[in-house]
């Protein structure tokens, strides 16, 4: 990577390139050509990597992340018009290229090693930044509910305010008035007492030949006019007419279509392929064999099995073409893998706990133990989880000899470029990579497995190819959200007081906070033991927070069961040194009307999860009737430090929300002879509208860092839905999906009716 | 073989495998890729269409079977003069899509149900999306901008509903 980014920065001229950075100027004729098209024509000064101002005084924020539904560039372009004191109406928001100009790390990293003077007030963000790219594991990819707290609060605001008090000094200079009598509005700077107004567009020249800086200042937040206010999002209305472009609705000339089959056990290689039915197909065009891959990048290593792809004249062509080949797989050593194997496995390792790693170790907890009056244990589960975007995996490449273009929808799309240009023996600057608006992403496109598919499909057949993938392959073929186990010990002293908290699990991945509990327990032994599975691992949808969240406030749930207390007042109780927390649980617990007795057969459950953070405390109310359960209302609160794009917040809350509860009430992938057995929404169901419970968000804006929203609605409905289940029929779920669960059986078994 | 059919308004006459579904005739041979492919079985409502008036899915329609039909995509949901349909304006006016993709058939489906039921029931509009999947989530927002249109009939223009409630908390 070093050696491509040195060689990117060398050829590319750019005047310390980069976005991060105040006061960089790009003009036209000392550009990379990727960038000649941002920069525009010979009026067009390119203030900042992060700006562009045209002479009209439309400021175009220049977003370096992917958007995937989630409203990242209009709550990026907010942050960076709101310093720059733009006016909204004439900003525009754009995806930057995936070229290593926008490499944010690279960026960084080129302007301390080039030795160019440093504002030194922008050192620790510089520095932040780079620890939080470090953390994420790339430069432009959009996850880990980054993108606002990263890009957005320690780059996006920085420019918009150092560009914004250049302009200020630009027009200071050129009206011959003092710096602090000028002040800017609406993408203009203002001279009151002169009554002088000029659009920034008059200064760009000038700001484009000045050093940045050296302390911008940030606004006060009660002065927002952007930032934290209802602005509607930009990428809205192409997605009401159809007009809105997905990598799917690419149209290259000549264009061909692609379906794949990749060997449905993980590392099964092709052994055999018996192609005379599909080539009798009319329309088909040839049957191509992808090798297996395996790509190290900085979120590891990604593997890739075998797979054979049909291309034909449509996709219709190819699907049914895939249906037609006789493929012979080779044996693997997973063949007689099942998700019962792998759950057994599971649970010999955690008792076996050989080679156990702790998370947190605090107090004496054997001692507790020992002296416990009281010790209960639960075992809980979770399956693997696909990803299922409603946008199947798909991407288009015209491959020739030198040189490469890709179209693709993706989360990290430098890191997209250079894998495939790693396939193809080609240097990164020959690959063109188009990024598109994402139908869904969740963590799944990430991964670049589909786009060396694509690139090598188009090498292969010497024609441009599209390739989709069936619903089907889009099951099978993911990078999943682990099964996990997970087993608990509580100890108890005579009062009922908790005394320690036991926990392990199968497993870790990241975030690494995510089975540590907010409450005050004395002695706490957290930790994990490997258990080696061969169903590859992806990010989905909150990571680790999407099982511990489920795993360990349910676990609290039956803390408070056991000892006969209300499960908001124990969790309340143990929040005492967590105000933060304590105060958002405390909203959704009022929001909720937690102390109202529900009549027979309904039951309400809380929990409280931190992620990425933000904090979200959510209430839920269920009704179980004949052991029909329905999902009534969702009171959900998000304490995300300052809501920057407060209906984008709620959109993301009420979209975690309904992601985590499809998880939690259908999602199940199961394992069979070493491969996935469901295929497509028939028997991997997702939640629709009859089963969408009403869901009434609330913010609160505590102040604190800004914390993510992409992800922090999801953990927390799996609990408070199973505690509700509890509350409302005496069944405690350990395992989900819940849809697996008779609840009428277990009321009847039980005797307990609610 | 020759099929005949009308698309958004427009004569189309095609030489096509009759067994071909709708939804890649409409995507690969006449270029509108507003409709969308999400599963293939009719699970999803991604390639919700009209025809006739009525909400279809196009990835398990042959094009034999609209022989002669009138077929209405997101494309010719509105004029195409700008004025958008009522339902479009409430999506936009209450921020419904986040991604977007599943968008043109929850359209197309809540579209079809307000030609035939002006003033639907909270069951009746379970009932007429039940088909189509949002992996977004945007249930709640679907529900509200379709009953923001039957009981006005036309788009509300006051402006945005906010959503939230942004509370200042203090606490030590």
């Amino acid at each position: 990577m070093s050696k491509w980014t040195r060689r990117a920065f060398i050829t590319s001229g750019i005047v310390a390139g980069g976005g991060l950075m105040v006061g960089i100027a790009m003009r036209p004729g000392n550009q990379v050509k990727e960038l000649a098209n941002k920069i525009g024509e010979e009026f067009d000064d390119l203030v900042h990597t992060y700006i562009k101002i045209d002479s009209d005084n439309v400021v175009t924020a220049i977003i370096p992340h992917s958007e995937m539904g989630q409203g990242v560039h209009t709550a990026l372009g907010q942050m960076l018009a709101e310093e720059l004191d733009a006016d909204w109406d004439q900003v525009k928001v754009e995806e930057a290229p995936a070229i290593g100009e926008y490499a944010s790390y690279s960026a960084g990293r080129r302007y301390l090693l080039s030795g160019i003077d440093f504002p030194n007030v922008l050192i620790p963000t510089v520095d932040g930044m780079m620890m939080r790219v470090a953390d994420t594991l790339n430069m432009q990819i959009t996850g880990g509910s980054l993108s606002v707290r990263s890009t957005g609060f320690l780059a996006m605001r920085v420019a918009g305010a150092a560009t914004r008090e250049m302009m200020q000094a630009a027009a200071a200079e050129s009206w011959g008035v003092p710096l602090n009598e000028v002040t800017t509005e609406n993408s203009y700077a203002v001279h009151e007492l002169t009554n002088r107004r000029e659009p920034y567009a008059a200064f760009a020249g000038a700001v484009a030949e000045m050093k940045p800086s050296q302390t911008p200042s940030f606004k006060d937040p009660s002065s927002y006019k952007i930032v934290g206010k209802y602005v509607p999002r930009r990428d809205i209305p192409a997605k009401v007419d159809g007009s809105a472009k997905f990598a799917l609705d690419v149209r290259v000339p000549e264009m061909t279509y692609a379906s794949v089959m990749r060997s449905p056990v993980p590392g099964g290689s092709l052994v055999s392929v018996d192609d005379s039915a599909a080539r009798a197909i009319q329309g088909v065009i040839d049957v191509v064999a992808i090798p297996a891959t395996s790509v190290t990048n900085m979120l590891g290593e990604m593997r890739s099995s075998d797979a054979v792809a049909v291309v034909a004249d449509s996709y219709w062509t190819a699907s049914r073409a895939v249906r037609a080949l006789k493929i012979t797989w080779s044996e693997t050593e997973y063949d007689a893998v099942s998700s019962d194997s792998i759950y057994a496995q599971f649970d010999r390792d955690i008792s076996a706990g050989s080679e156990r790693s702790a998370d947190r170790l605090e107090g004496e907890v054997a001692a507790a133990f020992s002296g416990a009056a009281r010790v209960i244990d639960a075992d809980y589960h979770v399956p693997f989880l696909a990803h299922t975007c409603m946008e199947p995996l798909n991407a288009t490449a015209d491959v020739r000899s030198d040189s490469a273009e890709i179209w693709v929808g993706c989360q990290n799309p430098l890191g997209f470029r250079r894998v495939v240009a790693d396939v193809l023996e080609m240097d990164p600057e020959n690959v063109t990579l188009n990024n598109h608006i994402m139908g869904g992403g969740f963590g799944r496109k990430a991964l670049q497995d589909y786009a060396i598919q694509v690139a090598l499909l188009s090498k292969a057949v010497g024609r441009p190819v599209q390739l989709i993938w069936s619903r089907e392959e889009d099951v099978r073929q993911d990078f999943y959200r682990p099964a996990v186990q997970s087993r608990f010990r509580a100890a108890f002293d005579e009062q009922d007081n908790l005394l320690a908290w036991q926990n392990t699990y199968t497993n870790k991945n990241e975030p690494i906070e995510a089975p540590l509990i907010p409450y005050a327990v004395a002695a706490q032994d957290i930790g994990y033991v490997s258990s080696p599975i061969h169903v590859p691992f992806g990010a989905w949808r909150s990571v680790d927070h999407s099982q511990h969240g489920f795993f360990t406030e349910s676990f609290i749930d039956e803390v408070a069961n056991t000892v006969g207390k209300d499960s908001y007042e124990l969790r309340a109780e143990l929040l005492r040194d967590n105000p933060r927390h304590l105060a958002v649980l405390t909203k959704a617990a009022e929001e909720a009307d937690w102390s109202t007795p529900l009549p027979e057969g309904r039951g309400r459950g809380i929990s409280l999860q931190e992620s990425f953070g933000s904090i979200v405390a959510q209430v839920v109310e269920v009704t179980v009737v004949n052991g029909q359960l329905s999902v009534d209302r969702v009171v959900a609160v998000i304490d995300a430090g300052i809501a920057v794009a407060p209906d984008g917040i709620i959109a993301q809350l009420e979209s975690g929300i309904i992601y985590g509860l499809t998880a939690a009430l259908h999602g199940e992938i199961t394992i069979e002879n070493g491969s996935v057995v469901q295929g497509n929404f028939d028997d991997y169901k997702s939640v629709r509208m009859s089963e969408a419970p009403v869901i009434e968000s609330h913010v609160i804006n505590s102040g604190h860092d800004i914390g993510g929203a992409g992800e922090p609605g999801t953990p927390g409905i799996a609990p408070a839905l199973a505690n509700a289940v509890y509350d409302a029929t005496g069944l405690r779920i350990r395992q989900l999906p819940i849809g697996n669960f008779d609840l009428n059986y277990q009321v009847e078994e039980t005797g307990v009716v609610a | 073989m020759s099929i005949s059919f009308l698309v958004n308004g427009i004569q189309r006459t095609l030489d096509a495998d009759p067994s071909k579904p709708l939804l890649w005739v409409i995507r690969e041979e006449l270029g509108l890729t507003g409709t969308k492919f999400g599963c293939g079985i009719s699970q999803c409502g991604a390639c919700t269409v009209q025809v006739d008036g009525e909400a279809i899915r196009s990835c398990v329609t042959p094009i034999s079977m609209v022989e002669g039909k009138q077929i209405t995509t997101i494309e010719g949901l509105s004029s195409g003069l700008g004025d958008l349909h009522p339902l479009q304006q409430a999506w936009i006016e209450h921020q419904v899509p986040q991604c977007g993709y599943c968008q043109s058939g929850q359209l197309m489906s809540a579209s079809a149900l307000l030609a035939s039921n002006p003033n639907p029931t909270d069951s009746e509009i379970d009932e007429a999306m039940e088909g189509n999947i949002c992996r977004c989530g945007m249930y709640g927002r679907i529900r509200t901008a379709i009953k923001s249109v039957n009981s006005s009939n036309v788009a509300s223009s006051e402006g945005q509903k906010l959503y939230y409630n942004a509370t200042e908390v203090d606490y030590v």
